[in-house]
């Protein structure tokens, strides 16, 4: 048993030192630059510029998206979910395949293919006109930032989902409805409270990155739409201004903080 | 050093969070000496790339050549640590701003021959306005700021910015998308200096944008160059050399200057304080102001050249274009950019976020 221990934590040893180099430390740098000013005093102005109307409004409308783009991708995927574990058959991995293969390929191509899907002159518009119909405004809109944000992130709240519905006893279903429970009863006292863990990470996984994103709005936003995600890049790259750029990230480390504690809640819950 | 070592970390952070641009990190060039390499950092598609390759077999010096979008892109780079590039073609603002803050080397003009010889008279003294005395900087372009619009959709001639303002040309307009030249266009249209420090008057010019802004399509750099030539929009605000170049992509481009006046500007070469190879930087410099190396860059991007040299070598038709040498004395509203110091850029670049987050 000891040895074992000895073993795993020797193993573990290069990771350690990965997180320790390229998480933690960058980590304390973003706290160091965040809550001083340029002159090295400690300042909480960073942080607190969050509330500059530019800022806050830019939060705001990353909080929207990315919780649209959240809400569209629950909604698609949950019944995707069931659908793979109920029907099982032949054509569920190829499904599950024709979800992950996307992820292969490179994100920043896979945005830049849509801005030639929803230019005024891409693909899409084209089509419409062909067949006699009005071409639609689809580009640098915030549909189109949610739009991007849903077909990157989709497989995030996918696999999660899948994952929960699969373990979930089918004898616990049968015996929900042997007990005389409608189906719609079973899904929302049985199937839907014991996938909620699967659920609330895979809200994570697409909430958190489509907060901070700032990739998916330059390509498809035109330039017109700033996130905060955009705000703290070009603080970094265009002002200079590390300081501001990391105090801005330190709120955001916050919801990022909160997703996590949920998260971890459910998890015990689970195990209570 | 430590300083240096700092900002890297910080960098990894970045993307570690994945908040900040990946793009600080690439071109982190290494650090040992190779005296037969040499480190250039230009705007993108501002080169003939046979030109590199030319230099590269003439002088057995091996050129990594990186490209920035914006003068406000580079800069922070460059001032993280000055010796990762060697030569740069930053604007004639940008070198005030980068000599003023210690990050240029004076030029050795003897082993520049064809600088002094090549570049006409003109181009050195309106340098001497961000470069007095021309010590650290050998003019590569000039051009103005305007309007290149789609003869074939638009019903007229953009010869204003308040063309700009029309709701009638909704989603078909293209603004640049970097702090100095959208405000340009804001203050110009309204009359005043696009140097402009007035309040009142930078309050103005942001309230303008943000009207204009339901109408503007997107804010873009290069795009506007690949939108415009698609049909994406009818008008786009470019650079000037953009406009004989898209010309030969799509024969409807045509490049207008409004008559409110504009933007001159210079790109010139300087090389870094940092520099670790001086003299590869210097042989490089000189190369691009050889008439016949000038000439064969001209035709490949059709930027204007302040090269008297290789417009001497060009035929009747190229030397009488009125886009790519403009007869600008019909003007007496044109300006270069002037850097404005710390702290009015930042106060720029708050109002350019006012007017983006709008």
């Amino acid at each position: 048993m000891n040895r074992t221990k000895h073993i795993s934590r020797v193993l573990g040893l290069p990771y350690r030192l990965w997180a320790a180099v390229f998480i933690v430390v960058p980590l304390v740098m973003v706290i160091w630059y965040g809550l001083t000013d340029a002159n090295g005093h400690a300042t909480f102005a960073n942080v607190a510029a969050i509330a500059d109307p530019a800022h806050s409004k830019a939060l705001l409308m990353s909080i929207l998206l990315a919780a649209a783009a959240t809400l569209v991708c629950l909604l698609l995927a949950y019944p995707l979910c069931m659908f793979l574990v109920e029907t099982e058959s032949h054509s569920n991995s190829f499904l599950t395949m024709l979800l992950i293969i996307p992820m292969w390929m490179n994100f920043l191509l896979r945005t830049y293919a849509w801005q030639s899907i929803l230019e005024k002159t891409g693909i899409l518009n084209t089509a419409l006109t062909a067949l006699g119909l009005h071409p639609l405004r689809l580009i640098n809109t915030p549909g189109a930032i949610i739009l991007g944000m849903v077909y990157n992130f989709l497989p995030f709240m996918v696999l999660p989902i899948y994952n929960s519905l699969e373990k979930i006893d089918p004898n616990v279903i049968n015996a929900a409805r042997d007990l005389g429970a409608s189906s719609r009863q079973t899904f929302l006292k049985v199937t839907f409270p014991l996938s909620l863990p699967g659920v609330i990470s895979g809200i994570n996984l697409v909430f958190v990155p489509a907060l901070t994103t700032f990739v998916i709005t330059s390509l498809l936003g035109g330039g017109k739409i700033l996130l905060i995600g955009n705000v703290i890049e070009q603080e970094f790259t265009l002002a200079y201004d590390w300081h501001l750029g990391s105090g801005l990230s330190l709120v955001l480390l916050i919801f990022i903080i909160i997703s996590v504690v949920i998260s971890t809640l459910t998890d015990k819950e689970e195990e209570a | 050093m430590t300083k240096i070592f700092a900002k890297l970390i910080g960098l990894s952070l970045v993307s570690v969070t994945a908040l900040a641009g990946a793009s600080i990190l690439t071109g982190c060039g290494n650090k040992e000496d190779n005296s037969k390499a040499l480190y250039v950092y230009n705007w993108g598609e501002y080169i003939d790339p046979e030109v590199v390759g030319d230099f590269e077999k003439e002088t057995g010096i091996s050129v990594v050549y990186d490209e920035f979008e914006t003068n406000e892109v580079m800069y922070p780079k460059i001032d993280a640590d000055p010796s990762q590039y060697d030569v740069i073609c930053p604007s004639d603002y940008m070198i005030a701003k980068m000599a003023e803050n210690g990050l240029l080397a004076k030029l050795d003009f003897s082993k520049m021959p064809n600088a002094k010889k090549n570049i006409g008279e003109t181009y050195w003294k309106q340098s001497e306005d961000f470069d007095p005395g021309n010590v650290y900087s050998v003019p590569y372009c000039w051009g103005t700021v305007g309007i290149l619009y789609n003869t074939r959709t638009m019903d007229r001639v953009p010869d204003t910015w308040d063309v700009l303002w029309d709701p009638k040309y909704d989603d078909e307009i293209l603004m640049q998308d970097s702090v100095r030249d959208l405000f340009a266009v804001a203050l110009k249209r309204l009359g005043y200096s696009l140097n402009s420090t007035d309040e009142q008057e930078l309050q103005e010019a942001k309230e303008s944008l943000i009207k204009e802004k339901p109408l503007v399509q997107a804010y873009v750099v290069d795009e506007v160059r690949d939108k415009m030539v698609g049909g994406e929009a009818k008008m786009g605000v470019i650079f000037s050399g953009e406009a004989e170049y898209t010309r030969e992509l799509n024969p409807d481009m045509a490049y207008v200057i409004p008559k409110e006046g504009t933007n001159v500007w210079i790109d010139s070469w300087v090389i870094t304080s940092g520099s670790r190879h001086k003299d590869a930087a210097e042989q490089w410099i000189d190369y691009m102001c050889r008439a016949d190396v000038a000439l064969k860059n001209f035709e490949y991007i059709y930027y204007s050249t302040p090269n008297t040299a290789a417009v001497e070598l060009m035929d009747e038709e190229e030397r009488n274009n009125d886009v790519l040498f403009p007869d600008l004395s019909q003007y007496d509203n044109l300006e270069a950019y002037t850097y404005l110091g710390e702290k009015m850029e930042t106060h720029y670049f708050n109002l350019w976020k006012e007017v983006k987050s709008a």
